[in-house]
């Protein structure tokens, strides 16, 4: 069953911007897009082992900061090679001003 | 009893062969690289977008090979042609190799279709499947110099000197590159070529292997109809006697360096160039910081140079004494394949982070 789990502080992640979270031997990637909205995907490309957290986020997009493969994060689309699998996405929320991922 | 000697390893650099299965029992495969520490707000910045300095650069590119296009046509048949083939041959047979890498990587412009469409162009003039290599490039990176996994292994071990040598008059490299265009064209894609692209992509690859080899029928019958040496000179020849600039810089990126590892600073070499060479080079003599953060832009690299060197060995400082260590070193391996010219790290530096099965 899935639970909401608190990844870090609000302030802890810029707007446009990425970080690791690790959970129960699982990695993901948590983003804050430019109005401050949070999401969340898997942690590791789907094209290599490689963590997204290290990548750059741009609008809506992350780029894996080894291939140049992108994926939407708010919607887990592969969109540009070396990527041809997409991600998975998890709901994500502000609550009590954490930041919280379903998993 | 005296011990029997492990006879010398003899590498297998084909893709699907007995070191490719050696690198993945080994965790050489898609492993984890050492990086040095950047904070994130640095990293963020380096690796901004920018269209600006690859539009300049990309204009005065093409207004180069306009000028010596038109100089060495107005001057056919006399010596004043040379200097404008000179001049264009670089800047058709080696300034294609920088552009279509950094385009590749998707990193020369903020604009994906700007990439794009020089990626295509550069792909064409240095004689490369522009879909194939992309995916070969993705995993030179994810694998670099890694026997068995890494497509793009300059100097073999041991190195065929003659080769080497031979690379730098152009010849070799564009019989075998052309011979790989026409097996793509015929439909035909090599056993290492089905390990690094995605079966979805083979259609792609052979497709442009076809318009490429067309594009080259055409300009050998303009030649023929024509009874002129021109076509040839303005294209496909160039990336033959152009394209000394881009071995002698390209060679020095890996060359005599170690194999099997999984820190860039033990297998690639930084170099301080002249700024014509950077320039034709976009900035790859900053081989290790391109190879340990390769989504930094090429115009960014001098700044990221400046950030992290302190943590990598010191800089070659010419190109010169990049051939000074190189070559002792590929001779060196020649007879001793083992051989690695390990550089020294400075006292400020991580130590080397080494993972090696053999060499």
């Amino acid at each position: 069953m899935a639970d909401w789990v608190a990844v870090c502080d609000e302030d802890d992640i810029d707007p446009e911007d990425v970080v690791r979270f690790d959970h129960g031997g699982r990695t993901f990637a948590v983003y804050r897009d430019p109005s401050g909205a949070p999401f969340a995907t898997d942690g590791l490309c789907s094209h290599e082992h490689v963590h997204l957290c290290d990548g750059l986020v741009m609008g809506d997009q992350i780029e894996c900061p080894k291939h140049n493969g992108r994926f939407n994060y708010k919607t887990g689309a592969a969109l540009r090679a070396p990527v041809c699998v997409n991600l998975s996405t998890y709901p994500a929320r502000v609550s009590g001003g954490r930041i919280e991922i379903l998993i | 009893m005296t011990a029997m000697a492990d006879p010398p390893h003899i590498r297998d650099y084909s893709l699907t062969g007995t070191d490719t299965a050696r690198a993945k029992d080994a965790g050489l495969a898609n492993a984890d690289w050492y990086h040095t520490d950047v904070p994130r707000k640095a990293m963020k910045e380096l690796m901004q977008r920018s269209d600006g300095p690859a539009i300049r650069d990309t204009a005065l590119w093409f207004a180069l090979l306009a000028g010596s296009a038109w100089g060495g046509i107005a001057f056919w048949g006399t010596w004043w042609c040379v200097p404008f083939w000179v001049v264009y041959g670089v800047m058709y047979g080696s300034v294609c190799d920088s552009r279509w890498h950094e385009c590749g990587h998707g990193t020369a412009f903020k604009t994906s279709w700007m990439n794009d469409v020089v990626y295509q162009i550069a792909s064409f003039m240095v004689v490369r499947n522009p879909v194939s290599w992309r995916w070969s490039h993705a995993r030179h990176h994810t694998d670099t110099i890694i026997v068995g996994r890494d497509p793009e292994v300059a100097c073999k071990r041991p190195p065929n000197v003659f080769r080497l040598i031979m690379a730098y008059a152009g010849v070799l490299d564009m019989i075998d590159s052309v011979k790989i265009l026409a097996r793509n064209a015929a439909g035909k894609l090599s056993d290492d070529e089905k390990d690094y692209i995605p079966s979805s992509e083979w259609g792609k690859a052979i497709f442009a292997a076809r318009v490429h080899m067309a594009i080259y029928v055409a300009t050998v019958l303009a030649a023929l109809v024509w009874q002129s040496w021109i076509p040839l000179m303005l294209i496909g020849l160039p990336r033959i006697y152009g394209c000394w600039h881009m071995l002698i810089t390209g060679l020095i990126q890996h060359c005599g360096l170690a194999e099997n590892v999984t820190d860039h600073r033990l297998n690639s070499r930084t170099v301080y160039m002249n700024p014509v060479s950077r320039w034709i080079y976009w900035n790859m003599n900053y081989h290790v910081e391109h190879h340990m953060f390769p989504m930094v832009p090429y115009h960014a690299l001098p700044k990221l140079h400046e950030l992290i060197k302190h943590d990598l060995p010191a800089p070659n400082p010419s190109i010169l004494d990049a051939y000074r260590e190189a070559i002792p070193a590929v001779l060196r391996q020649a007879k001793d394949p083992e051989y690695a010219y390990r550089k020294p790290l400075p006292p400020t530096a991580r130590p080397y982070k080494e993972t090696v099965v053999h060499g």
